[in-house]
């Protein structure tokens, strides 16, 4: 076991030990935010939070609960920092990445404080690389200031059926256009492409719609570009709950079972792109 | 144009659709009386494609009465309705299709499982009638073959392979890959493939003889005559003259028109013989209200062998100068009314 002989002694020094027997269990979380390259990452008792931004209209935040690391020990109420996403993940599937049942990396996640890198020590088959990630200066997220009071429209959906709509969406339609009503159509996708336009109708008694909470009728646009990454977290999810805001704004939170069957949320806020004119 | 298509049809109309990718970039929409027709053509206009689909095949089929309507689209845009044509299946229980002139707009509504409605509005061009006139029953040779025999033998051509040659006995037919005359003798690798008669559920050869023609659009009609399980009827005479692919059932009639290469000596035979027999009946052209017609394009004075251009003809109104002077010069090429007015 080399990982828990490696450095139980040194252990005190570091202020965040996060181990884990799959590290596809938060490798495939964090590529589901994979969008930019600085990721802002905060510890607390409770997990942790990753965040990444982008053009200050998107967030993306994953939140990966404390049970689902075998070991996961902080000093104190939060430690925060910010490293380049792109390289802790080509570091997390140093060995590939492999999804052959059984064999799997083991991870162990250390964190010394400010100024201080990201140490992972990674192993499978008994071979274990250590990576040491700088870390940089963490920023402060945005906060979208959305909060469940001020939401208008709520509907949770099972993801297979708004996979087969994201999968066919025109990406030739710079927006994609989100109308939730307690009347006809209830969800409505839309876009506007070179070639005209395509509109996708959930009924409100759907099998695939498990909540519908509409109070009024709400017509905002998302620019496609921001909206794209989400498709990745949408191919890991089993259930997406949109909402929306009085002011437009958009939350898609996706409810992402891992490897093991445990559960984490992807959740993504996007700033509407303008007034929609009534026409 | 108000028309439905439910069930398993779905999934052979959205076949149809992918086949006609392979041959063009615009898709060419005729509602008639006998039937919805989907016509595609390639850019050099050697390769034409036709699918007519009865009434019977829809369960709904509507079209206004009087003056024909006919439109284009960009293939791409339609394609993208059927997009996951894997699920189309299990996913779509109908497909509704309106072809509304006032507003100018296509319309393909899919009813899928759970209660979800796609609705795609696509604009699209008005456009002349598409048509090839080519008369397959009088062809001296014709082959029926499941698809599967035909696929099987196409499989053993490298992907990138673009031309095939089929040659004909009394007995047996050959596929072979058409390896070009300036290709490097010691580079080219020729792949042959003997088929009796007796492998085909219909076989008659009137005359010997060899075509060579583009694998590509045989690999389109496969993909659909396979899912459909219909097989395909090869008709053709010679180097130089179409040869015509079809697939047809009870509510369905599929022609590919595809060019052969020609043959220069022979084509110095034929000419003679082709000239005596104009391809389009000058009264059936002039009564025709779809008003088409084809030209094989002499291309003798090319050096080598190439393919004989298959000119698919700009279609207007009875009488008009254009029509008329195609009519009266034989030799005269017509090209396509849009791209090329100053080519005839």
């Amino acid at each position: 076991m080399p990982l828990s002989t490696q450095s139980q002694d040194s252990d005190a020094q570091y202020i965040l030990v996060a181990s884990l027997d799959n590290v596809r269990n938060i490798s495939n979380i964090l590529k589901a935010i994979t969008f930019k390259d600085h990721a802002i990452f905060s510890a607390t008792p409770n997990g942790l939070k990753v965040t990444v931004e982008d053009s200050k209209c998107l967030q993306a935040n994953a939140f990966i609960q404390a049970d689902i690391f075998q070991e996961f020990t902080i000093k104190g109420d939060s430690v925060g920092f910010q490293v380049n996403l792109t390289v802790l993940l080509d570091c997390l599937t140093i060995f590939g990445g492999s999804t052959v049942p059984g064999v799997s990396t083991a991870l162990r996640m250390c964190y010394m404080g400010y100024g201080y890198p990201l140490t992972l020590f990674l192993e499978e088959g008994g071979v274990v690389t250590v990576c040491k990630i700088n870390t940089q200066e963490p920023e402060e997220p945005i906060d979208f200031d959305f909060c469940s009071s001020n939401v208008t429209n709520k509907v949770i959906l099972q993801s297979e059926s708004l996979k087969e709509a994201f999968s066919e969406l025109d990406m030739t339609s710079e927006v994609l256009q989100i109308t939730m009503s307690p009347n006809q159509p209830y969800f409505r996708l839309s876009t506007f492409g070179n070639s005209g336009n395509a509109h996708y109708d959930y009924p409100k008694d759907s099998d695939m719609m498990e909540l519908f909470q509409c109070t009024q009728t709400q017509t905002n646009r998302y620019k496609m570009s921001l909206l794209k990454p989400s498709t990745k977290a949408l191919a890991l999810s089993c259930k997406v709950s949109v909402r929306t805001d009085s002011r437009g704004f958009l939350s898609l939170q996706y409810l992402v079972r891992n490897d093991d069957g445990q559960i984490c949320f992807v959740e993504y806020f996007c700033c509407p792109d303008e007034e929609v004119r009534d026409d | 144009m108000d028309c439905v298509v439910t069930g398993g049809n779905v999934k052979v109309l959205a076949k149809a659709i992918h086949s006609l990718s392979r041959i063009g970039d615009e898709l060419y929409l005729e509602p008639q009386e006998d039937g919805l027709t989907l016509r595609s053509v390639n850019s050099s206009r050697s390769a034409y494609a036709c699918f007519l689909f009865s009434p019977l095949f829809f369960s709904r089929y509507a079209i206004p009465d009087g003056h024909g309507f006919r439109c284009k689209v960009a293939i791409k845009s339609v394609q993208a309705v059927f997009r996951s044509l894997a699920t189309l299946e299990k996913t779509v229980e109908k497909c509704h299709i309106e072809l509304d002139g006032e507003k100018s707009r296509l319309t393909f509504t899919l009813h899928c499982k759970h209660g979800l409605l796609k609705t795609h509005n696509l604009s699209f061009q008005d456009s002349e009638s598409l048509q090839a006139v080519f008369d397959k029953d009088a062809s001296t040779n014709v082959l029926k073959a499941q698809p599967r025999l035909l696929a099987d033998t196409v499989l053993n051509f490298p992907p990138s392979l673009e031309e095939v040659t089929v040659t004909v006995s009394d007995e047996r037919v050959w596929f072979r890959n058409y390896v070009d005359q300036d290709a490097e003798p010691s580079k080219a690798m020729l792949t042959e493939l003997c088929l009796s008669a007796d492998e085909f559920d219909h076989f008659a050869v009137k005359a010997q003889s060899s075509v060579t023609f583009c694998l590509k659009e045989l690999r389109g009609l496969l993909v659909f005559a396979e899912s459909t399980g219909l097989p395909i009827s090869m008709y053709f005479d010679g180097p130089g003259s179409p040869v015509v692919l079809s697939v047809t059932d009870s509510v369905l009639d599929t022609n590919f028109v595809l060019a052969t290469l020609s043959d220069e000596s022979a084509v110095r035979q034929q000419n003679p013989k082709r000239a005596g027999t104009p391809l389009p009946p000058l009264d059936d052209f002039m009564n025709d209200e779809l008003e088409s017609y084809l030209i094989a394009m002499d291309t003798s004075m090319a050096p080598g062998p190439s393919f004989r251009s298959l000119l698919f003809g700009s279609v207007y109104p009875t009488g008009s100068p254009l029509s008329n002077l195609t009519v009266a010069g034989q030799k005269v090429l017509a090209s396509d009314s849009e791209e090329d007015p100053e080519g005839v």
